[in-house]
């Protein structure tokens, strides 16, 4: 056992811990605390995978931001470890177990059942370094950001595109449902 | 037994951890040389004389140089930081007990950890080779600093909502939702630099922070070629450090002490030296990015000999330029007013982030132009 793998075993253990406290901790404030360690701990899984731009976007985006945002909205709203108690029915409870642990098995199958015959891999993705837009003389493949951008902006331009429609469909969609109905509230 | 590390690695990370504690002490030492300047500065431009009693023993038997210090005010951080050592720690009882503890560190260590990715000078080896001094010189650099930084509002908003008091968690909603607003226009207002200086044809560069310090040398800085970026950068610094004008989740005028108002002794050190910090350290990333760095003048290439002299005379300048900018830092809390809090809101979302939108498109029309003018001459 190499440094490496002792540093893996470390951020392995942070993430996934972070994550089951994050799921049993009654306190929200305390489970989204413990969502930052984990999103941290995967950002540092791709430290060690020599991916620093991942590493950095991964804190930037998810941990910086959007879990900003997150207890932002906690604490506004002020919910206590009371806010969990509501017991559901045990109908429902069964029905919600039974549910997730169809995807857990589902997906572990699909794990175990040798990884080349996921369904994803039978999409014919050429490595970016050997496809034919890779500019190879001029930029090589590497964990450079000029790579990703390079990539991003030639062989994966349709999905980045459909992913900045399905955002700006999101955006919309949020500006409607906040935006007051002025008419309709003195019709009312 | 330890050899699950290589031989050389001990040595190695030995050296690392001796230069961090370096770094630490150097920016530490200034953060708490900050506070001095700002009580002197303040009290010049109100005509007060400030701290001028401190004194080590001893020290104002030495003649003229003691007294000098002592007017000056030199000891007077030492005694401060003596001072929140001694108070007595009270822990109000209605506090979260684990976040009230937690979140001074948290404050403090994206403020250090920025610090890694700081370059600050340049080394010129026997054999001609010149390479950046810096803990690491990461090529995400900038993002790096963006990452970690962020990370840091957690600190304030952890404060505010443990402390389970109104002005505490007034402060510390205002500080998050503050902090969201301007890394926006913060990281908007980068894009069109790092356009212009990965421009085609620059094969070395990326986002690390030494390429762009390096882009300045012997050229115009690039606040000359970019003032708009520049500006809405300062801005949006200010509005990250948390200073006035900018200062919601303190404003003691209206909230007591914002965030920090249940802490006391050492533990309101620690928030308060990592303000310090975030000043430090960002004007140093605003020297590097739009000041030239460690680099002499615009349009002048560096007047210091290329041996460990040039090293250390390039090191100076850029500390010079870095204090000069935690002076405006000062220079500016103590000329203007503080923002409403929705004034505040106002300018980050409808003023500076079109702003910095429309910076980025006129930018990239013009490295467009450039580039296509460039090309057509191959």
């Amino acid at each position: 056992m190499n440094a490496v793998d002792l540093l893996f075993w470390l951020f392995a253990v942070l993430s996934v811990g972070g994550g089951l406290a994050m799921i049993f901790s009654r306190h929200p404030v305390s489970a989204a605390m413990f969502m930052i360690v984990s999103l941290v701990g995967v950002a540092a899984l791709f430290v060690l995978l020599e991916s620093f731009f991942l590493a950095i976007l991964q804190v930037l985006v998810y941990a910086g931001a959007v879990m900003v945002l997150f207890l932002f909205i906690i604490m506004l709203l002020d919910v206590g470890p009371e806010a969990g108690k509501k017991k559901l029915s045990h109908l429902k409870t069964g029905i919600f177990g039974l549910f997730a642990s169809v995807v857990l098995v589902g997906v572990l199958l699909m794990l175990g059942n040798s990884y080349d015959t996921l369904v994803l891999d039978h999409i014919a993705w050429p490595p970016l370094s050997e496809s034919d837009v890779s500019p190879s003389p001029i930029l090589p493949f590497s964990t450079q950001v000029s790579a990703f951008g390079y990539g991003l902006m030639t062989k994966y331009m349709l999905p980045i595109q459909i992913a900045g429609f399905m955002l700006l469909a999101a955006m919309v969609g949020v500006i409607i449902l906040s935006k007051k109905n002025p008419t309709r509230e003195d019709a009312s | 037994m330890m050899d699950w590390i290589p031989q050389g690695l001990w040595f190695e990370v030995c050296l690392k951890v001796f230069f961090a504690f370096m770094m630490v002490g150097a920016v530490m030492t200034m953060a708490g040389y900050s506070v001095l300047a700002e009580r002197k500065v303040s009290a010049w431009m109100q005509g007060r004389v400030g701290p001028n009693r401190t004194v080590l023993p001893f020290f104002e038997y030495i003649p003229i140089f003691g007294p000098l210090l002592k007017k000056l005010g030199i000891f007077q951080p030492l005694a401060d930081g003596l001072k929140f050592l001694f108070k007595e720690e009270i822990v109000p009882g209605h506090v979260n007990k684990l976040y009230y503890y937690l979140a001074p560190l948290i404050a403090l260590v994206p403020a250090l950890t920025t610090m890694t990715v700081l370059p600050f000078g340049q080394i010129y080896w026997n054999d001609g080779t010149v390479s950046t001094l810096a803990l690491a010189d990461l090529e995400v650099g900038i993002l790096f600093v963006f990452a970690v930084s962020s990370l840091g509002v957690y600190g304030i908003a952890l404060a505010g909502w443990s402390s389970n008091s109104k002005y505490s968690f007034l402060g510390g909603i205002r500080s998050s939702a503050q902090m969201i607003s301007y890394e926006l226009a913060m990281g908007l207002s980068l894009l069109p630099v790092f356009l212009w200086v990965c421009a085609p044809g620059v094969t070395e560069s990326g986002l690390s922070l030494s390429a762009i310090a390096n882009s300045q040398a012997g050229g115009p800085w690039l606040f000359l070629v970019q003032p708009l970026s520049a500006l809405i950068f300062l801005i949006a610094l200010f509005a990250e450090t948390n200073r006035l004008p900018f200062d919601m989740p303190e404003s003691e005028t209206d909230l007591v002490g914002g965030f920090h108002t249940e802490y006391g002794s050492f533990k309101f050190g620690i928030f308060f030296v990592a303000e310090y910090a975030h000043i430090v350290i960002g004007s140093a990333i605003f020297t590097v990015i739009f000041l030239g760095g460690w680099h002499f003048l615009p349009f002048m290439n560096d007047p210091w000999p290329s041996n460990w002299i040039g090293s250390l005379l390039g090191v100076g300048w850029f500390l010079a330029k870095t204090i000069f900018l935690i002076f405006f830092f000062i220079w500016i809390r103590w000329t203007l007013p503080r923002f409403r809090y929705d004034q505040v809101m106002h300018l980050g979302w409808s003023k500076l982030l079109p702003l910095a939108l429309a910076n980025l498109i006129v930018y990239l029309l013009i490295v467009t132009a450039i580039d296509q003018s460039t090309s057509a001459n191959f």
